[in-house]
């Protein structure tokens, strides 16, 4: 009786709020205060439990791939596809998706989680399996410093009850995962997506910023899925003692990797957590779902403006704009940098200090846009690129940009609220998938 | 050809820039370098993570800010370096502590666990670490330096000697701590603060002093070159319209 009343409030909520035009998460909100233990009681039935995705970057994309493979793999899934990625977005989603007795029409639930908000969620429900991304510099306005967050991230660790999947090449994750084999650790199980060495020195990671990557490696675990090589919109994993090359469908380097971690947890649920080898022809059935996997809104999406393709990569922190610069050839592109300092982007400007832009020099920047133009402006500035046009007012760089641009492929890097504001221009020049 | 027909060299060094580069400080070696070329200087960055690796001539000297867990292991190769860094000081040469690097250059850090880390005593100021965390935007009013703009994030709280006087009064955020409206130190040309983002780019007559100061020193005159700031200007302008 009870689920049902909260629902039925929950429902309520959520249709007024969509009257008004707006609020994903406000039924959550709502239900969160009148039941707090709605959304334990309501994950609670599902047979495979929940899977959590948590990490700085990359859960997004990552939480995408794994609900499509485990999808293709005949799983029913239940997910926070919105990127509502709180707590009371959780709740929000079941309230939508499930029954009037709060019951989910799903087999597992895979959630990608805020490091931050997440301590508060498992709080409430204990994940079956975590699976930790990876802990780079992102928001440290928020959080303070990275050790803070490798700190949330072992919070989430503790409250998983069968399976830790995490990142051999993230020190402070794979610390996480080492913690819990260790004697007298937890005893979880845990398995590990990690990059072949000819890999690791194509992805920079914040430890080498920092010039720790000129210690010696450590000797490294067996990893249970390696990315071995990487191609145009392509990868090669291997998997028990196998290797599978694809295709994919999905932007960037980093993404790839992701891929990586996003299989190593769908074989834990397929494989019972045990740690047996899947037959090579399910990982050859994972891999050719993982091709089909389109990318998540703004996570370097394609659309069509003017008759030529305008790709929206999305930058939060200095590891993912490397990766991006690393990942997309400047030649032959028109290009524009978009930089808000709003809280959702981090307020702090100092990591574009962290990120090297000679690479764009040869080709230049069209345009450099958003509240903290200037900013970018003067870091481009440091590292000899030309830059046609400093506009910070989002509408008239798009517009400046547009007539300037249009015989080539155009490229916008942007924060997260540059790109919210730009998706919002765009969909009324051009066709925008709907995020809501 | 007379000696001023070389570039004349000036040797910046850079302190322990692997544990302390954190927000993006390098930012600051980047500035000088670029800010001593175009004043016709040829910059030399040495970077020195571990004692032994000081160079024999230091005109600039720049320490950035790090984690916690970093600063204990760099506050002992920094001890190994004080007196050096003592001398440098009293001679008057230039330098720009940032952040953890500013805490270590003080009398000692007392971390919020009561763990005291000692400093090196080049500025008379000491830290205190607690459990509020000063984040976000800061306009600062120098008397020597006019507007300087930055943002600062770290939990430790610095309190003033008699011999240090701060860089400025903070108009907008909070500085050394959340009460005193002072933001950094300055003793002779040793200058600490905990603005990072990074500070020198936006911040040229910081920039300048500190190259100034140093082609004082070694060549005995500093002839400023005009130089055009106008996207650091801009810059300047958007920073300061922004909230806390």
């Amino acid at each position: 009786m009870r689920d049902f009343v909260t629902v039925l409030i929950g429902k309520t909520v959520r249709m007024a709020a969509r009257l008004r035009g707006g609020g994903s998460a406000l039924p959550g909100l709502v239900v969160e205060r009148i039941d707090p233990g709605f959304l334990a009681r309501s994950l609670a039935h599902l047979p495979h439990g929940v899977v959590a995705v948590s990490g700085t970057n990359g859960k997004t994309t990552t939480t995408k791939m794994i609900v499509e493979m485990l999808e293709a793999s005949g799983l029913r899934v239940f997910t926070n596809k919105t990127g509502s990625n709180f707590s009371r977005g959780v709740v929000a989603a079941v309230i939508q998706e499930g029954n009037l007795r709060g019951r989910l029409d799903a087999d597992i639930a895979v959630l990608e989680l805020d490091e931050a908000h997440a301590v508060h969620f498992v709080a409430k429900v204990k994940p079956r399996i975590t699976l930790l991304l990876n802990v780079l510099r992102d928001q440290l306005d928020r959080f303070g410093e990275i050790d803070t967050t490798a700190r949330l991230l072992q919070v989430i660790a503790d409250a998983t009850t069968e399976t830790l999947v995490v990142n051999r090449e993230d020190a402070l994750v794979r610390a996480i995962g080492e913690r819990a084999l260790a004697p007298g650790g937890s005893g979880l199980g845990v398995r590990m997506f990690g990059l072949s060495e000819e890999l690791l020195a194509t992805f920079p990671s914040d430890a080498d910023l920092l010039g720790a990557g000129d210690a010696p490696a450590p000797a490294l675990p067996d990893a249970d899925v390696t990315l071995v090589g990487v191609g145009d919109h392509a990868g090669t994993f291997v998997m028990d003692g196998e290797r599978y090359e694809t295709s994919l469908q999905l932007e960037g380097l980093y993404n790839t990797f992701n891929a990586a971690a996003a299989l190593s947890l769908v074989r834990v649920v397929l494989g019972a957590g045990g740690g047996a080898p899947l037959d090579p022809e399910r990982n050859a059935g994972l891999v050719a779902a993982l091709a089909t996997v389109r990318p998540a809104f703004g996570r370097g999406e394609r659309l069509t403006l003017d008759g030529v393709s305008l790709d929206l990569v999305l930058v939060k922190n200095p590891s993912g704009f490397r990766l991006a610069l690393a990942s997309f050839p400047p030649e032959g592109v028109d290009c524009m940098i978009a930089i808000n300092d709003n809280y959702a982007d981090g307020r702090d400007m100092s990591w574009l200090w962290d990120v090297d832009f000679a690479s764009l020099a040869p080709a230049g920047v069209d345009t450099v846009a958003g509240v903290r133009a200037w900013d970018m402006a003067l870091r481009l500035e440091f590292d000899g690129v030309p830059v046609a046009a400093v506009e910070e007012d989002l509408s008239a760089a798009l517009a400046g940009f547009r007539e300037r641009t249009g015989a080539q492929p155009r490229r916008i890097y942007c924060t997260y609220t540059a790109m919210l504001a730009l998706r919002k221009e765009l969909a009324t020049l051009t066709e925008v998938e709907d995020i809501w | 050809m007379t000696e001023h027909d070389t570039p004349r060299e000036l040797t910046i060094v850079s302190l322990f820039p692997r544990e302390m580069n954190i927000y993006g400080d390098s930012g600051n070696v980047r500035a000088i370098e670029r800010r001593a070329a175009a004043h016709g200087f040829a910059p030399r960055v040495v970077a020195v993570n571990a004692a032994a690796e000081f160079p024999e001539r230091a005109d600039i000297l720049v320490g950035g800010g790090g984690q916690d867990s970093g600063q204990g292991r760099v506050a002992a190769e920094l001890a190994a370096l004080a007196p050096r860094l003592r001398e440098l000081a009293a001679a008057g040469a230039p330098m720009l502590m940032i952040c953890g690097m500013y805490q270590l250059f003080g009398h000692r850090f007392v971390t919020h666990t009561g763990e005291e880390l000692a400093g090196i005593g080049v500025l008379d100021v000491e830290t205190r670490g607690s459990g509020e965390r000063l984040i976000g935007n800061v306009v600062v009013e120098s008397p020597d330096f006019g507007e300087i703009i930055g943002y600062e994030n770290h939990s430790g709280h610095t309190f003033l000697g008699p011999a240090a006087r701060p860089l400025g009064r903070v108009t907008l955020g909070a500085g050394n701590d959340p009460d005193s409206g002072a933001e950094g130190a300055r003793v002779g040309n040793v200058i600490g603060s905990y603005l990072h983002g990074s500070l020198l780019p936006k911040n040229p007559a910081l920039t300048d002093f500190l190259v100034g100061t140093a082609a004082e020193r070694r060549y005995g005159a500093f002839v400023p070159a005009a130089i055009d700031d106008a996207t650091a200007e801009r810059a300047r302008a958007s920073a300061k319209r922004r909230p806390r």
